[in-house]
């Protein structure tokens, strides 16, 4: 297929389409809010604060009179930021262990891979990310850690249960006759075919990054004010909702449609690149 | 049971038929937002415990009244000797303790004992340490002697930490509190609920509730679905002040705007460069906006105050005028100092809504001025360790819940380190001093001394604000304890 | 099957040594003393040294990780520092809300998730397909705990259809008890019934287009009957693994939802403990999860060597 082709039949995809667009979106403006935002979001006016979206403020404003809009853009760039990382730390430890696991299926290295991971894994995520950051305070890189951690395992079980049935096909067994490693092997045949899942658990653990991330915020042990993100935002409006619902609606919809985009992108990304799929 | 709760429905149609009245409600719930980690008063400093337990279950020898007055509880009189040092105290007859056994003299002794004891687990023992000996001269007379005297002795008496518990429970007293109280503790659902019911021997006037139940609920919003919902009759110290807004506006609630003993003080550490200088204390008290920080933090509820001392009280001079907001002269205070471009220094913030907003809304304010405040947020055990034992911390905002607590300042080794000879000895006076306008002139030369000196930046009186059904009478609007007392609440209509 | 299952039972007991030294040694490093944190901010230094005294806080490290260790061996899980009762008391009123819940979201997840998945991928490029795509996308991209107020402010607050939290306890009888459940327990699901529908499908999906797939389908099999041998057998292994995944993030990741309905579960007290520095407290709760999820992650190992015997034979 030439690159023309390829880049035909991603247009033709809606999901790739709408996906990249929303996650775009929120990309542009976490970049922007870099070097401009409408308001100073470290700017705290009480006499206008809890208005309705107007003109002034496209989003209104919070309940220190923060324009929200800006809060958002900023936010954006925490979110983003912290969930990559994570996943970056989860998919760059985790792929490589469940690929050694699975070559080494029942032995020893397999074994303690595993049982570390299980190890990991059996411990509550959300309770030892409080204690990291109890233990070494609130902050974005404690949430990235305490969160990347836990990435770690999902991939290596996932790449592992997914390598594990391939090891018996004939076509690993010829290429094991024809004298390739392990090594080889694993990146050559086995990551290919599992890349379909892991592009799947990909954007579901990035989704489930940005929701973790907010999910520390909200409990106050995410990024530290004044510093804004999605998730304290929805925590400090919570008991505002009643009267002050924009405050809930939008740092609720950023999350949700970053998370939506990002996702839809995956998706689109998995149909164009596994060949079964598309020529099927 | 179920017999009765028929017989009862039955009860209540036919008033419903015939008088056009229903039944008399007998029971109350009470959300409340801490949980008490264990129900014994006399020795942890949760306010949790005494909020349910005070006046409901236990009593000490004095009791708070609503207004924070001092009056007689299980002592019905007193008689103080001529130097101020032996205290008489007539205790009432008949009192049994809801397991059955007497209220008697060797009880108090052995509260009082037990509660001074070297080996003590109580939070307060400050409150005892002036007692010579306790004596129970018959079952009921007891003589309480006092190394000096003690201008505040029956005040302290009063306090939640003191009241009488019996040897007979006290090794179950953390699970199982038995006390002489209007209400017997009846159950205890851990992380939901504390249940307490009508004490049917109880020596004073029966309260007009059978039962009440405290509901904790930490979660402000969920304060307010409970409270909408109808599944809590009453909140007490509503944690939202957000919220009163639409409780004020439904006619099904009242919203009960009453005073803590709470002062809310941006707490400065005067040993920390460059906090040693007062004029740089002056400008962090000149940049700060109080009516800026009630109106953003507490949504208008509470009062501005000028020095460590609540303005309820007779005693109270209104000193904040000493430090009206004025950035610029704050600016110019500091360039004085030697900081024209101001400095940095952290901002360590408890979990209370009033200090983390109140936080992030000072720390606007010192930036204007040219201060950088890093806030860290903490939780009430990092807290006490970072700040309040350590000292490492640069400004930290708390609210002292304590009433009269203005000796604080007295004790060079309190972890805001302010260390005033001048000031200690005026509180040493003021200890031993008995005569009433005296004491009423060094209280406010006291409140004058720490605002001169900008000890700390003084914010504003914490007000308490709780939400009621509107048919419910008798919930204490004020709080001058940690208590939530019941013996006086009941349903109207 | 026998040797495979002695063999995983030898790795289980080690990571249960392991995580225990580790959740020790992590909670000996959390700063703030649990005796200052009691007594507040008035009291006295002697006070807290005998209280530290009797809570046994001075003796060494060693020492206490023996006790505590053994303790759990025998079932004695020790006194909670701040609530002065057994922590296995404390443990046991907690899990009596904690597990239900769990079980009651995990299976609201796998009623949704297994039809759902199956449809979409057997009817791929349908509009059920695309629809099902569409849900599962918003109910995973929805924080559960925004999701969770929006359903008190509509079925507590305006409908009244639900208390808007808390637990009746279940000597209240079951089904008071289950209705106070239902709320969170949807919050739980919503994503997590999103997330397997889609592993499902896309599981499936893969088995499918599997080579012994055409081949059955060449011999003559109907799709439904291919489906039913060969492929769903095959599309269970991911999805057991995410059931496992689920099942105990359910048990002890439901502190949020816990706080927003105000149940008092696991999550909730471990929550609180480790604010209150009610270390032991801390210790017991984070094991015993850990002890249940390596239990489940076993018998999800022996489930994929019952679904795929080729495993257990080279194991």
């Amino acid at each position: 297929m030439t690159e023309d082709g390829l880049f035909r039949a991603a247009l033709k995809s809606r999901n790739l389409v709408v996906g990249h667009l929303l996650a775009a979106a929120f990309a542009i403006g976490a970049l922007l809010s870099l070097f401009w935002t409408p308001y100073d979001v470290t700017e705290l006016t009480i006499a206008t604060r809890l208005q309705a979206p107007s003109a002034v403020h496209w989003f209104g404003t919070d309940h220190f009179g923060r324009d929200i809009l800006s809060m958002i853009m900023v936010g954006a760039q925490t979110s983003i930021a912290v969930a990559i990382v994570a996943v970056g730390i989860g998919m760059g430890i985790g792929v490589p262990l469940g690929l050694a696991a699975a070559a080494r299926r029942g032995r020893l290295l397999d074994e303690t891979i595993m049982r570390g991971n299980d190890l990991v894994f059996a411990f509550p995520s959300l309770l030892i990310a409080i204690m990291i950051t109890t233990v070494f305070g609130p902050s974005a890189l404690n949430a990235i850690i305490a969160i990347g951690i836990f990435n770690i395992p999902v991939f290596a079980r996932l790449t592992r249960g997914a390598a594990l049935p391939l090891w018996t096909r004939d076509y690993i067994l010829s290429a094991r006759v024809s004298g390739k490693g392990p090594v080889r092997i694993s990146v050559e045949h086995i990551l290919p075919n599992v890349t379909n899942l892991l592009i799947v658990q990909g954007t579901i653990q990035f989704s489930l990054g940005i929701l973790a991330e907010a999910a520390l915020s909200y409990v106050g042990l995410g990024v530290q004010p004044p510093t804004p993100s999605w998730g304290r935002m929805l925590a400090d409006s919570q008991t505002l909702i009643a009267i002050a619902p924009h405050m809930a609606m939008f740092p609720g919809f950023a999350i949700l449609l970053t998370v939506l985009g990002l996702n839809l992108a995956g998706d689109g990304l998995r149909d164009l690149l596994d060949p079964r799929i598309r020529n099927a | 049971m179920i017999k009765i709760q028929q017989s009862a429905t039955a009860f209540a149609l036919l008033a419903l038929t015939a008088g056009g009245a229903w039944a008399a409600k007998a029971d109350v719930t009470i959300g409340m937002q801490l949980e008490p980690p264990h129900l014994d008063p006399t020795s942890a400093a949760a306010g949790a415990i005494d909020q349910a337990l005070y006046s409901n279950v236990f009593e000490g020898l004095t009791r708070f009244g609503p207004d924070g007055s001092v009056g007689p509880g299980l002592a019905e009189s007193w008689e103080i000797s001529a130097d101020g040092t032996m205290y008489t105290f007539n205790l009432r007859e008949g009192v049994k303790f809801h397991d059955g056994t007497d209220f008697e003299a060797t009880d108090v002794v052995f509260s009082l004992d037990r509660a001074r004891a070297e080996d003590s687990a109580n939070a307060q023992k400050a409150l005892f340490s002036g007692i010579k000996s306790v004596e129970a001269i018959d079952p009921t007379t007891v003589v309480v002697t006092l190394n000096a005297p003690q201008g505040n002795f029956l005040f302290n008496m009063a306090w939640g930490d003191a009241v009488i518990v019996a040897p007979e429970s006290i090794d179950d007293i953390k699970s199982n509190p038995v006390g002489t109280g209007a209400f017997k503790f009846s159950e205890w659902k851990r992380g939901d609920s504390i249940t307490i019911e009508r004490n049917a021997d109880y020596w004073g006037a029966a309260p007009a509730l059978e039962q009440a139940t405290f509901k904790y609920i930490s979660e402000p919003t969920a304060a307010f679905s409970a409270m909408m919902a109808g599944d809590i009759d009453a909140f007490y110290s509503y944690p939202a002040p957000e919220n009163l807004v639409q409780f004020e506006a439904d006619p099904r609630f009242t919203v009960l705007a009453g005073n803590t003993e709470g002062e809310t003080i941006l707490a400065i550490n005067n040993k920390m460069e460059p906090f040693g200088d007062v004029r740089v204390r002056k400008a962090v008290s000149m940049a700060i906006d109080r009516q800026a920080i009630i109106d953003g933090a507490m949504f208008g509820y509470g009062t501005p105050i000028g020095t460590h001392f609540a303005p309820h009280h007779p005693d109270y001079v209104d000193l904040t005028g000493n430090a009206p907001h004025d950035p610029e002269g704050a600016k110019a205070l500091l360039a004085e100092a030697g900081y024209p471009d101001g400095f940095e220094t952290t901002l360590k913030l408890p979990p209370p809504s009033y200090a983390r907003r109140g936080g992030e809304i000072i720390a606007a304010q010192l930036r204007d001025v040219g201060i950088e405040a890093e806030i860290s947020n903490l939780e009430w055990a990092q807290w006490l360790e970072q700040v309040f034992r350590g000292y490492d911390y640069g400004l930290t905002i708390v609210s002292h819940t304590e009433p009269m607590d203005i000796g604080i300042y007295a004790r060079p080794t309190y972890y805001f380190q302010y260390d005033n000879p001048e000031f200690q000895a005026l509180i040493t006076a003021l200890s031993v001093e008995n005569d009433p306008a005296t004491r009423t002139e060094m209280l406010q030369e006291a409140q004058r001394i720490i605002s001169e000196d900008y000890v700390n930046g003084f914010l504003f009186q914490l007000a308490l604000t709780s939400v009621v059904d509107a048919r419910l009478d008798g919930i204490w609007p004020d709080a001058p304890t940690q208590a939530v007392d019941l013996t006086g609440v009941s349903w109207t209509e | 099957m026998l040797r495979y299952t002695v063999k995983r039972l030898g790795s289980l007991l080690a990571s249960l040594v392991v995580a225990s030294l580790v959740i020790f040694a992590c909670i000996e490093v959390v700063p703030g003393d649990p005796a200052s944190f009691m007594l507040g901010i008035n009291a006295q230094p002697d006070t807290v040294a005998a209280l530290r005294e009797e809570l046994g806080l001075n003796r060494a490290p060693h020492e206490r990780y023996i006790a505590w260790v053994g303790g759990l061996m025998t079932g004695d899980f020790g006194t909670s520092y701040t609530y002065r009762s057994p922590v296995s008391e404390i443990v046991v009123e907690r899990l009596a809300i904690s597990l239900p819940l769990a079980i009651y979201a995990l299976s609201l997840t796998i009623l949704v998730a297994f039809p759902v998945g199956i449809l979409a991928a057997t009817r791929r490029g349908s509009l059920t397909d695309i629809s099902v795509m569409a849900t599962t996308q918003l109910g995973i991209a929805i924080p559960n705990f925004w999701f969770a107020l929006l359903m008190v402010l509509i079925f507590a607050v305006n409908l009244r259809w639900f208390s808007a939290g808390g637990f009746p306890g279940w000597d209240e009888g079951i089904p008071a008890a289950i209705k106070a459940l239902t709320l969170p327990a949807i919050a739980l699901a919503l994503p997590q019934a999103s997330i397997l529908a889609r592993v499902m499908r896309s599981s499936l999906l893969d088995t499918l287009s599997e080579d012994y797939i055409r081949t059955a389908r060449a011999k003559g099999l109907t799709g439904r009957q291919a489906l039913r041998r060969h492929a769903l057998r095959n599309a269970l292994i991911p999805v057991l693994t995410i059931i496992g995944l689920q099942f105990s993030f359910l048990l002890a990741g439901a502190i949020i939802i816990e706080n927003v309905f105000f149940l008092p579960g696991l999550g909730r007290l471990v929550f609180q403990a480790i604010s209150q520095r009610d270390l032991i407290v801390v210790e017991s709760v984070v094991m015993l999860l850990v002890f249940a999820v390596i239990i489940v992650n076993f018998l999800v190992d022996l489930a994929y060597a019952w679904v795929d015997p080729r495993l257990r034979s080279r194991a």
